[in-house]
């Protein structure tokens, strides 16, 4: 009986195996959304929700189960990609009006923002298994919010890709983005035109196997 | 009466009798009066992290809009074996934080950061 009861928690084991969550994350209009439908489109054929100019577009993480990564040599890899709101420590409702809002919808998504972020970090330290963190290769990455969610992934021991994204544009400096973290594995793509994604899927394969 | 930004320093020896939560408090209901607080020895990532919720949890639009946070930066991370040797970590490094309206970062380097703060409106 006891071998009967080994046996069947081995088959368990190997068929229940958990598939990894991982969490793209990044400050917001970093490109989140537009990578994460550039990688569930590539595998599935379809989005994962609309991306815009206007920040916090995405105010709820969207989870889509079972994509998978094939890397150039090979290997496949299983996951689940989970969408989650732009990472910030302010939110000023003023901001929207400048993108034509009025002041009831501008308001209306300010709190939706702030639940979307507070709910980004509930789900890093609860739920994700690795995080893809997603940096705009034109802007400052030594901004206080990167250091800080570097700092928490580390703390919590998460495999991590950094990807400098929006290559495509002509004021990108991805090095800066190698310089500011020299401790983890960056690729440079741009989520928009699909730049070098073969690159990233064979380091997603490699990090989060 | 001076009119201007009133700073709470805070020592790292004070901090370190704090709990995350008291922290998390102090420095909230500090910014919420509009102060700028310095902390001698920065937060943890953890706490970092509470902190953030815990600002999202209190913004309210037209009133608190949230927190400008700053410490100086980590470069190149742990290279050779004194520096993994002798890893101090982030934590160990000053803090500003400072409500968003009224604190701004000017630059931030290695060794120095420069803010600008303005007295609440």
């Amino acid at each position: 009986m006891a071998a009967f009861l080994r046996i069947k928690g081995f088959f368990n084991k190997l068929f229940s195996k958990k598939r990894s969550r991982v969490g793209i994350y990044g400050p917001p209009n970093a490109g989140k959304t537009t990578l994460a439908n550039r990688i569930v489109r590539d595998v599935t054929g379809e989005a994962l929700g609309p991306a815009s100019e206007i920040p916090h577009e995405t105010r709820r993480a969207r989870r889509k189960e079972g994509v998978e990564i094939s890397s150039g040599s090979g290997n496949k890899l299983m996951i689940d990609i989970v969408d989650t709101p732009g990472v910030t420590t302010k939110i000023d409702y003023h901001e929207f009006l400048e993108y034509g809002m009025d002041q009831d919808e501008a308001v209306a998504r300010a709190r939706e923002a702030t639940e979307g972020v507070a709910e980004a970090m509930h789900w890093l330290r609860e739920d994700i298994d690795g995080v893809i963190y997603v940096l705009d290769s034109t802007q400052d990455p030594f901004m206080h919010v990167n250091i800080m969610m570097i700092g928490i992934i580390e703390a919590r021991k998460l495999p991590v890709v950094i990807v400098a994204n929006k290559i495509d544009l002509p004021d990108a400096s991805p090095q800066r983005i190698k310089s500011a973290f020299p401790q983890h594995p960056v690729v440079e793509i741009s989520g928009l035109e699909g730049n070098n994604m073969e690159a990233l899927y064979s380091k997603i394969a490699e990090v989060f196997k | 009466m001076i009119q201007g930004v009133q700073l709470d320093m805070l020592s790292a020896d004070r901090l370190s009798k704090m709990t995350s939560y008291e922290k998390i408090r102090l420095i909230l209901d500090d910014v919420h009066q509009g102060c700028v607080v310095v902390l001698e020895r920065g937060l943890t990532p953890e706490e970092q992290g509470k902190l953030l919720e815990a600002t999202m949890m209190e913004i309210a639009p037209g009133g608190f809009s949230g927190i400008e946070i700053e410490t100086y930066p980590s470069f190149g991370g742990d290279k050779g074996l004194f520096g993994k040797l002798f890893k101090k970590g982030d934590n160990s490094r000053m803090m500003v934080i400072g409500p968003v309206d009224q604190l701004k970062m000017l630059s931030r380097e290695k060794d120095r950061l420069i803010a600008w703060a303005s007295a609440a409106q």
